[in-house]
């Protein structure tokens, strides 16, 4: 039976983990900018381009 | 756009007091990596199509050992998985990576020292399984030498990789970049914790791990390859090559955080969802299942953020064969990772494992997720670094059309033929018999569809080969950019502290040392919860009296077996299910495998099971002089059967007993009850119970002798499952007579 609450208390663990970091994100502003990132890739910096323009 | 934002860069690196400084980008590598992908990947499709052609016509290519499927089979999937994607992974993760961060490569010694590295480690796997030098383990099959030289390539990736990431000119770590850590770390634990074996030999181990705990070890290690060598890098390529080459920042870069984050967190205990209705003990069952269940979650979200960054550009997905591949890896994605926590369901796990359903799954994955991706990114890549045009679109879309028909003619047949195969499985007459007791009629029944694979397959083959041409022509118009310049303003001093209210994402982001540290912890939380109770798991197994050690000669045909690779058609794992017990007899029991180093279960029936083959009054028992015919030609015992044949097991003086002393000295380090010095007369008992298999042979009339594998490989086939049947036979149980 041991086993089972192992289980128990591991999917707990995660499930709070999660809810924990769902919080968190919340709070800190998390959604506030995630664009950045994403479109920085978007550039390139080669310097051969640069010359040409 | 270039212009402005660089000049932007450089203003505000002028703000920040941050010289601009200029670099290359090494492209020589990535090329190198390319065409090493390209290379493999045919090498390791062409054997693929062969074994497929083997299931067809058993004796297509002869009867030369080296070329038999169980040892081909291996090499297919092995120079898939680790040749083609993992050269692809290699291509993909050297061009982003650099790009990311706005540096070269840390350290070019290293980078060729893993390239040439990688490369031999593939020759020596092309050379070692064919010659039969297998573990038997499922995408782990290659011997100890050839593991620890696995891990030194891997290590010198890994911290090429670091490195890298420590001189990077970006603070910010691209989300491409934490799937790449993942994968490196994850491997690294999963590969060494898998590979724990104790060498007989140069080119013979055998793993520290038996039966139960071997197979739970085992398919944490194969689960995992899955998610993270053949899924998390991929993900990392979707994210960097999907938005380079649509020109669309990532649909949510929110999601791809979170993506990752759930991902390495639950994808790493779904492993025993490979081993449900085995002898596994229940609870870790359920477990897997409940992880895999979850994992739709994240998978979904990240194909949907794959796709959804085409929004608004699917103009072009019309006009771009890169985009179109993505499209339909991505898709890919999506439905593998749909399917697969449905197979992680009991009653659907009952359905389609051991059946061609699996088989159908795996290559949605391998040909579709992995094969496409690699095929968009090549045609994006290639062009870019020679800096020239695709020579033709219209071969790309050519080769897209076949590669897709290739997968649906390939994916289909599996599907319909798992299905068609488990129906008849389970099939009782109104009497309550078995209506196909014959395995082999569910095998005949299948065989057109085997022929459709073979065609899906062979479709595309020659796609690729249509896409090399298509690449060469490329090639031969460009020119090779080998260090493409750059510039980027310096990243001076240590990155700040935490400032009050800073998002702690970001902070982490700054830090790779500390992240790779954190996914470690991570997921060493997943792997010990799951691991220390079945580590100590002699309370989960009920130590069974009657359960003794091989015999000597019985050891030596195991290892036949295992070169052989018999354990990719046939399963030693009869599930609790009454049309199961009906067919192969009792169902298997933890405490049957506590000898079994390494565990020989199988996860697939092209052939029926084998756990109780040896049993005399069991359904599957046949006297010696079956297997001695069946093995030298199947067909004259069974007619119609697609299993190859072995005629090189009967060759006078085949049977090795050089190694048998050191190989009962090995199994008993591992705990298997040999007496003391027992080695020293090993030879002689192994000796006397061949004469004796030889003799009875000879009495039949057959042209035996006791110094040939067959004779050991008999012995072998008759020990299994008998020694849990002697208590069944006591008169007290009335179900001793099947």
């Amino acid at each position: 039976m041991s086993v089972i609450v192992l289980l128990i208390l591991a999917s707990l663990a995660v499930a709070a983990g999660f809810l924990g970091l769902f919080l968190w994100a919340v709070k800190d502003g998390q959604y506030d900018d995630d664009t950045t990132p994403a479109i920085r890739i978007l550039f390139d910096d080669d310097k051969r381009r640069k010359r040409r323009h | 756009m270039t212009t402005s934002a660089a000049s932007a860069a450089t203003s505000y690196a002028a703000a920040q007091d941050r010289p601009v400084e200029t670099f290359a980008y090494d492209n020589k590598i990535v090329l190198a990596f390319a065409y090493a992908t390209i290379l493999w990947g045919v090498v390791g499709m062409l054997v693929g199509l062969i074994v497929a052609i083997k299931l067809i016509a058993p004796d297509f290519l002869g009867f030369i050992p080296e070329l038999s499927y169980g040892r081909l089979r291996p090499l297919h999937t092995n120079a898939v998985i680790f040749a083609f994607v993992g050269n692809g992974i290699f291509m993909g993760v050297y061009y982003s990576l650099q790009r990311l961060l706005k540096t070269r490569l840390w350290n070019n010694t290293l980078t060729w020292f893993h390239f040439w590295g990688w490369q031999m480690i593939i020759v020596s796997a092309a050379l070692t399984l064919p010659l039969g030098i297998t573990t038997s383990k499922e995408y782990a099959e290659l011997e100890w030498p050839i593991d620890i030289a696995i891990a030194v390539i891997w290590l010198a990736f890994g911290a090429n990789m670091i490195g890298t990431i420590l001189k990077r000119r970006e603070r910010h770590l691209y989300v491409a970049i934490w799937f790449y850590i993942a994968t490196f770390v994850t491997v690294t634990v999963l590969h060494v914790v898998n590979s724990i074996e104790l060498p007989v030999g140069l080119f013979k181990s055998y793993p520290v791990y038996a039966g139960v705990q071997d197979a739970l070890v085992q398919w944490w290690y194969g689960h995992n390859a899955v998610a993270f060598f053949l899924t998390t890098p991929y993900l990392g390529l979707m994210y960097y090559f999907i938005p380079k080459a649509s020109n669309r920042p990532v649909y949510s870069y929110r999601l791809s955080i979170i993506h990752f984050w759930a991902l390495i967190f639950i994808y790493i205990w779904a492993g025993p969802h490979h081993l449900l209705y085995t002898a596994l003990p229940d609870w870790a069952q359920s477990l897997g299942t409940v992880f895999s269940l979850m994992l739709i979650a994240p998978s979904w979200g990240g194909m949907l953020n794959g796709l959804l960054t085409l929004r608004g550009a699917w103009d072009k997905v019309r006009d771009s064969s890169t985009l179109k591949f993505m499209v339909v890896a991505v898709t890919a994605y999506g439905m593998s990772t749909f399917e697969g926590p449905m197979m992680s369901m009991k009653s659907v796990n009952a359905v389609t494992h051991y059946t061609d359903w699996t088989i159908g799954h795996v290559h949605i994955g391998a040909l579709g997720w992995n094969g496409f991706l690699t095929f968009g990114i090549l045609y994006w890549l290639i062009p870019k670094m020679f800096q020239t045009k695709l020579y033709s679109e219209k071969w790309a879309n050519a080769h897209f059309w076949m590669g897709t028909l290739g997968i649906a003619f390939y994916a289909i047949p599996m599907y319909w033929a798992g299905f068609t195969q488990h129906f008849m499985w389970k099939e009782f007459t109104a009497d309550g018999f078995l209506a196909y007791p014959n395995f082999l009629e569910t095998v005949t029944q299948i065989i057109p569809m085997y022929l459709l694979r073979a065609v899906g397959g062979g479709m595309y083959i020659v796609g690729m080969l249509v896409m090399i041409a298509n690449l060469v022509k490329t090639i031969k118009a460009g020119s090779f950019l080998a260090n493409e310049e750059a510039s980027a303003p310096a990243l001076v001093g240590p990155p700040a502290p935490a400032r009050e209210g800073e998002n702690w994402h970001r902070w982490i982001e700054r830090r790779p040392i500390q992240m790779v540290l954190a996914s470690t912890v991570l997921i060493l939380i997943g792997g010990l919860v799951e691991f220390v109770p079945t580590a100590t798991i002699k309370s989960n197994i009920p130590t069974l009296a009657s359960v003794m050690p091989y015999t000597p000669l019985e050891l030596q045909g195991r290892d036949v077996y295992i070169t052989e690779g018999c354990n990719n058609c046939h399963s030693q794992m009869i599930r609790p299910f009454r049309w199961e017990t009906e067919r192969y007899g009792e169902y298997s029991k933890a405490g049957e495998f506590v000898y079994d180093h390494p565990f020989l279960w199988g996860s697939k029936r092209t052939g029926p099971d084998l756990a109780r083959s040896g049993y005399v009054n069991g359904k599957m028992y046949k006297p010696d002089s079956w297997h001695f015919n069946h093995m030298y030609e199947p067909r004259s015992t069974s007619p119609g059967s697609i299993m190859p044949a072995y005629p090189w097991l009967y060759k006078e003086g085949s049977l090795d007993t050089t190694s048998t002393a050191a190989k009962i000295k090995a199994m008993r380090k591992l705990g298997v009850p040999y007496e003391e010095g027992y080695e020293d007369v090993a030879s002689a008992d192994l000796r006397k119970q061949a004469q004796q298999i030889a003799k009875g042979l000879q009495d039949g009339g057959l042209d035996a002798s006791p110094n040939t594998d067959i004779v050991a490989l008999i012995a072998y086939l008759q020990r299994l499952g008998v020694d849990i049947m002697k208590d069944a036979e006591a008169p007290a149980n009335p179900t001793a007579q099947p």
